[in-house]
C-alpha cells in the first residue's frame, strides 16, 4: 500500500470511472430493454433524455482516462526511487504483476471509449436513433472492463510496498535482493523500421483512397489499427532510441519527461488520436446501410480518416525528424 | 466546424454574463472551493519542497553508513571495525563519527552534538546552528556553557555560527571537538557512533556491503540510496497521510457542491425553462453548464494555487509546518525553494477539479432537461 | 401547412391521476394564414400549440409539417413532408429553431440581460456568428421603434415594450410560423389592438401565424383567417372566416 498523493488521486479517478461507468451501464440496460422509439410515453421520453446524461458520462470518462492515463505513467516514474533497480517507470510498473495490465486496460478504455463516442456522433445524426442498441451493447461490454482497470489499479498500488530500511538492518539484506528488470523486450530495429514505415505508407495509401473514393474503408481502418500497434512496437524498438540518443535504452515512458521536451505527450497524443479515428472508421462501417444514416456515416468516415491521417502523419514527421537530427546513428 | 466553435463562443459569453448575474451564489461556491484547493495545494506544494530540501541535504551524506547492533538496538562502534572495513576492496575511507543528543534543561530543547574532524575543530570552541543561537541568544565569541554528564559545567565559545542557508540540516548543531565531545558525554575513547563509509565506485556499494555485513554479522550497514528511499516514502506518507485526513474536507466540499449544483433556485429554473423554450436544445443547457462550471474550477484552481504558492514559498507554510516537519523545540527556520511543477498541478486537479466536475454532471443533466414546454405553463 | 392527425397528449398515464389535455386533435392549419385557437383555459390549446411547435411530443397521432424540409439537413432530398412526431429531441429542436417562433403569455424574458442580449438568445445555440444574429436583431429593434432601448435591462421596460421586445426574440432566427400563447392576457385593450396591428404585418410578410387567446380582441379581428374553437383538449368547431 502506498500513501502518495498522486497515488490517492489516481485510485479516487478510478472509483469514479467505475462509479460513472456502473451509473452509464445500469441506463443503458434499462434503455436496451424499454426502448420503444415510436411511442411518445413519459417513459420514453425519459429514456430519450437519460441518453444524453449516458453520453455526457461517456465523454467524461474519456477524458478522465487520458488524462489519468498519463498522470499513472507519470506517477509511477515518480516513485521508481523506492524501489531498488527501478530505473524509472518501467520498473515502477513492473514491480508487481498488476502494473502493465493496468495500464493496458487503460489505453484499452480509452480507446473503447472513443470509439463509443464516435458511434453516438453517429448516431445523434440520425432521425431513428438507428444505433441505439448497437450503442449500448457496446456500452455493456465496456462497463465491465472499466471496472476491471480499476481493481488492477488498485491492486497494483496495495501491492506496492517500498523498499525502505527496516528497523534489523537495510533493506538490502531484508529480502532476498531482486531485480526489477526496467528493460522491455525489444524487437531488433533495422526490420522494425522498414515495418514501421511500411505500415504508415499503407495506412495513408489505403486512407486516402478512402477518402477519394469511398471504398475500401475496412483495409484502411484494419491498417490504422495494426499501424497503431506497430508504432508502440517501434517506439520500444527504436523510436526512443533515437530520442535519448542511447543505444540501449527502451523505454516508452522517459518520454514524456522533461529532458525530452516533454515530446511523448505529443508522439502518443498523436498516437492514439489517429488510432481512435482510425478503428472509428471500421466501426461505423456496418452502418452506412442504414436508412438514416446513409448519408451521414461516409461524412462522418471522411473526416474521421481525415484526423487519422492527420495525426499519424505528425507522427511519422516527428519521428522521422528525429531520426535525421539524432546524434546516435543506428547502423 | 465554423459554426460549432461559434456555438461555443456564444454560449460562453452567455454562461460568463450569467455568472456574473448570480455572484452571491457564485462567490461562495467559489470560496468554497478555492479554501479546499487552497489547502490541497498548501499541502502538495510543503511536501514537495520538503522532499526536494531532504534530497538536497541527502546529496552531501555519505555513500555508506556502518551501524552496529547489540540486541536490536544500535550501540557503540569499536575503531577496530573501521580499520578492517577500510581494508575492503574498493573502500576509499573510513570515518568513525561521533555524535549524540545533549538535552537542554533550561528551554526542553534537544541539540545534535557532533564531533568535527580533528583539524577543524578546536578544543573548547564550538560551531553552532542559527536555531540554537536563537534559543540561547548567542553571539560569535559568546559562551556556550553545557552541562557534561558528571554535572561539571564545560564552557564552550561560539566560534562561528552556521549560515541559515544550511538551516533544515544545521539549526539544532553544536559542532565541537573530539575531545570536549568525550568529555561532555563521558564517550568511551577508541569507539564511535558509527562509521562513514566512502567507496571508489558507486556501483560497487551493495558489494561492499554485503562484505560487511558478512565480516560483522552485528553490523547494519545502510547505503545512502536506502535513506533517500526512505525520506522520500516518509513524505510521501505523510503527505498522504494528511490528504487522507483531509479527504473529510473534500467530501463535504463535493457535497456541498452538489448541493449547489442540484438547488437550482426557482429563478434559474425558470430561466432554463425560457431558454429550452425559445430554442435551445438540451446539449446546448448542458454545454452552457459545462462551460459554468469550468469557469468557475479554473478561477478557484488558479487563485488557489497562487495563494497556496504565497503560503508556503513566502509564509512558510504557518498553518501546517508543525504538524507535516514534525521536528522539536528548535524548530529550523527556513524557506523552502519555490518550485512547482506540472506534475504537483495535475495531481492538484485530479483531486479537486475532477470530483467536483463529476459531482455536477446529474445536477446538470437534470437542470438540462427541463421540459421546453415548462415556460408556457406558468 | 400543418396536419394534425389523431393527436392525444396525457400526462401521468397509468396512474390514478392520468389526464388527457389534448384528445384525439384531427386539424389542417393553412401556410400565410392568421388561424385563432379559441376556448377557455384548460380547453388543451396551449398544449396542442407546444407539440405543433415541436416543443414537446404528443402521447398518439402524427403531426406533418410541410415545406420545412429545408431546414432539416439529414432528410432525403425531395421530401417535402415531415413527419415530427417520432423525432428525437434534437431533431424537433433544429426545426422549431428554424421554423418556429414563440410569443409566450408571460413574455419569458431573461431578466438581468439587456433587451438586445434578450433578443439576440435564440440565436446564441444556432453556431451562427455573432455580428449576423446582432445586425438582424438591432434591425428588428428598429423595426419595433425600441431600438433605444437596446442597451436596457428588461426590468425596466413597460408592458408595451416588454411585448415588442418578445416579438423581436421571436423573429430572431426568421422563423416560417410564430406560435403566440395567450399574447393579450396582460395587455391592456390598446397594446392588444397594436399587437394585432404587429401580427396583420407578420402575416403581410408572409408568415404562418398561430395564437392561442380566449380574448375577443384577438379573435374576433378581422385580420383571423381561421378559428378552431377547443374545449376540453377537443376540437368543437373549425371554421375559416374568410
Amino acid at each position: 500500500m502506498i500513501l502518495q498523493p498522486a497515488a490517492l488521486a489516481l485510485q479516487l479517478i478510478a472509483l469514479l470511472v467505475s462509479a460513472m461507468g456502473l451509473y452509464a451501464g445500469y441506463y443503458g440496460i434499462r434503455i436496451l430493454g424499454r426502448w420503444d422509439p415510436a411511442s411518445g410515453s413519459e417513459g420514453q421520453l425519459e429514456l430519450e433524455r437519460r441518453t444524453y446524461l449516458v453520453s455526457t458520462i461517456m465523454s467524461y470518462i474519456l477524458s478522465f482516462e487520458l488524462m489519468s492515463l498519463f498522470l499513472f505513467i507519470y506517477t509511477a516514474d515518480d516513485l521508481h526511487s523506492l524501489f531498488t533497480g527501478a530505473m524509472c517507470a518501467a520498473g515502477t510498473l513492473a514491480v508487481n504483476s498488476f502494473g502493465y495490465p493496468a495500464l493496458l486496460f487503460k489505453i484499452v478504455n480509452f480507446l473503447l471509449a472513443g470509439v463509443w463516442l464516435i458511434v453516438n456522433h453517429a448516431d445523434n445524426r440520425g432521425y431513428d436513433y438507428p444505433l441505439i442498441r448497437v450503442k449500448y451493447r457496446l456500452l455493456s461490454l465496456i462497463v465491465p472492463l472499466l471496472l476491471l482497470e480499476s481493481g488492477l489499479l488498485f491492486a497494483y498500488f496495495d501491492g506496492l510496498k517500498p523498499d525502505i530500511i527496516t528497523s534489523c538492518c537495510g533493506s538490502l539484506f531484508s529480502h532476498e535482493s531482486r531485480s526489477i528488470s526496467g528493460d522491455l523486450a525489444s524487437l531488433p530495429h533495422l526490420p522494425m523500421q522498414i515495418i514501421f514505415f511500411s505500415g504508415m505508407a499503407i495506412t495513408l495509401a489505403s486512407g486516402l483512397y478512402f477518402y477519394s473514393r469511398g471504398r475500401l474503408a475496412y483495409l484502411f481502418s484494419a491498417a490504422a489499427t495494426i499501424t497503431f500497434l506497430i508504432a508502440v512496437a517501434a517506439i520500444l524498438s527504436f523510436i526512443s532510441l533515437y530520442f535519448y540518443e542511447l543505444p540501449t535504452h527502451h523505454c516508452p515512458f522517459c518520454l514524456l519527461q522533461k529532458e525530452y521536451g516533454y515530446i511523448g505527450y505529443l508522439l502518443y497524443a498523436t498516437l492514439f488520436g489517429g488510432a481512435v479515428a482510425g478503428i472509428g472508421v471500421g466501426a461505423l462501417m456496418p452502418f452506412g446501410k442504414v436508412g438514416s444514416l446513409a448519408r451521414i456515416i461516409p461524412v462522418i468516415q471522411r473526416r474521421l480518416t481525415i484526423i487519422a491521417l492527420v495525426n499519424y502523419l505528425l507522427f511519422t514527421l516527428i519521428v522521422v525528424w528525429t531520426m535525421v537530427f539524432s546524434a546516435l546513428k543506428l547502423s | 466546424m465554423k459554426r460549432a466553435v461559434e456555438r461555443h463562443l456564444n454560449i460562453l459569453e452567455f454562461t460568463l454574463a450569467s455568472l456574473l448575474r448570480r455572484k452571491a451564489k457564485n462567490l461562495s461556491l467559489l470560496a468554497m472551493y478555492l479554501l479546499v484547493i487552497f489547502i490541497l495545494a498548501s499541502l502538495l506544494f510543503f511536501v514537495t519542497g520538503l522532499k526536494r530540501e531532504a534530497a538536497v541535504i541527502l546529496n552531501d551524506a555519505p555513500d555508506m553508513v556502518v551501524q552496529r547492533l547489540v540486541a536490536g538496538r544500535q550501540d557503540l562502534v569499536p575503531d577496530g571495525y573501521a580499520a578492517e572495513i577500510a581494508a575492503i576492496r574498493g573502500v576509499t575511507a573510513v570515518r568513525p563519527r561521533l555524535w549524540g543528543y545533549y538535552y537542554d534543561a533550561l528551554n526542553g530543547a534537544n541539540y545534535t552534538v557532533m564531533a568535527g574532524d580533528d583539524t577543524t575543530a578546536i578544543s573548547e570552541k564550538a560551531t553552532i546552528g542559527a536555531g540554537v543561537a536563537k534559543v540561547r541568544n548567542l553571539a560569535v565569541g559568546d559562551l556556550l556553557p553545557l552541562i557534561s554528564y558528571d554535572k561539571a559545567p564545560l564552557l564552550l565559545e561560539i566560534s562561528a555560527i552556521f549560515p541559515s542557508a544550511s538551516n533544515l540540516v544545521a539549526a539544532d548543531m553544536i559542532v565541537i571537538s573530539p575531545v570536549d565531545f568525550q568529555q561532555l558525554f563521558n564517550f568511551p575513547s577508541g569507539q564511535a557512533t558509527d562509521l562513514a563509509v566512502t567507496v571508489r565506485n558507486a556501483k560497487e556499494l551493495p558489494t561492499v556491503a554485503a562484505k560487511i555485513a558478512a565480516r560483522f554479522p552485528d553490523s547494519r550497514p545502510i547505503l545512502k540510496s536506502e535513506i533517500q528511499r526512505t525520506y522520500q516514502s516518509v513524505f510521501d506518507w505523510r503527505g498522504g497521510m494528511t490528504l487522507i485526513i483531509l479527504a473529510s474536507s473534500l467530501l463535504s466540499f463535493i457535497i456541498f457542491a452538489w448541493d449547489k449544483a442540484t438547488g437550482l433556485s426557482a429563478e434559474e429554473r425558470k430561466e432554463i425553462g425560457i431558454l429550452k423554450s425559445i430554442g435551445w436544445e438540451t446539449s446546448d443547457v448542458l454545454l452552457l453548464k459545462f462551460w459554468e462550471g469550468l469557469v468557475i474550477s479554473l478561477t478557484a484552481f488558479l487563485l488557489g494555487v497562487i495563494l497556496a504558492y504565497g503560503h508556503v514559498f513566502f509564509l512558510s507554510a504557518p498553518l501546517f509546518a508543525q504538524a507535516l516537519k514534525g521536528w522539536s523545540v528548535i524548530y529550523p527556520d527556513f524557506k523552502l525553494m519555490p518550485v512547482v511543477d506540472a506534475y504537483q498541478l495535475a495531481v492538484l486537479f485530479f483531486l479537486t477539479v475532477v470530483p467536483y466536475t463529476t459531482a455536477t454532471i446529474i445536477p446538470c443533466w437534470r437542470a438540462a432537461t427541463i421540459d421546453p414546454d415548462a415556460a408556457m405553463r406558468y | 401547412m400543418i396536419e394534425l392527425s389523431g393527436i392525444t397528449k396525457s400526462f401521468n398515464s397509468g396512474k390514478s391521476n392520468q389526464f388527457t389535455a389534448v384528445d384525439n386533435v384531427t386539424l389542417v392549419v393553412n401556410p400565410q394564414q392568421i388561424t385563432v385557437f379559441k376556448g377557455p383555459s384548460g380547453s388543451g390549446k396551449t398544449s396542442l400549440l407546444t407539440m405543433i411547435g415541436c416543443m414537446a411530443r404528443p402521447t398518439s397521432g402524427r403531426i406533418f409539417l410541410r415545406g420545412v424540409a429545408a431546414a432539416v439537413p439529414f432528410q432525403q432530398d425531395g421530401v417535402e413532408v415531415v413527419e415530427i412526431t417520432s423525432l428525437p429531441e434534437r431533431f424537433l429542436n433544429d426545426i422549431r429553431r428554424s421554423t418556429f417562433g414563440f410569443i409566450f403569455q408571460q413574455f419569458n424574458l431573461v431578466k438581468g440581460i439587456t433587451v438586445l442580449e434578450n433578443v439576440m438568445l435564440p440565436a446564441y445555440p444556432t453556431g451562427e456568428g455573432r455580428a449576423d444574429f446582432r445586425a438582424r436583431a438591432l434591425d428588428l429593434l428598429e423595426q419595433f421603434n425600441i431600438a433605444r432601448l437596446s442597451g436596457q435591462r428588461v426590468e425596466l421596460l413597460s408592458g408595451g415594450e416588454l411585448q415588442r421586445v418578445a416579438i423581436a426574440r421571436a423573429l430572431i432566427n426568421n422563423p416560417s410560423i410564430v406560435i403566440a400563447d395567450e399574447p393579450t392576457a396582460h395587455l391592456d385593450t390598446k397594446l392588444s389592438q397594436e399587437f394585432m396591428a404587429i401580427v396583420g404585418r407578420l402575416k403581410g410578410e408572409g408568415k404562418s401565424v398561430l395564437i392561442a387567446s380566449h380574448d375577443p380582441i384577438v379573435f374576433d379581428s378581422a385580420l383571423v383567417d381561421s378559428l378552431v374553437e377547443m374545449r376540453d383538449g377537443a376540437v368543437i368547431n373549425s371554421r375559416s372566416c374568410r
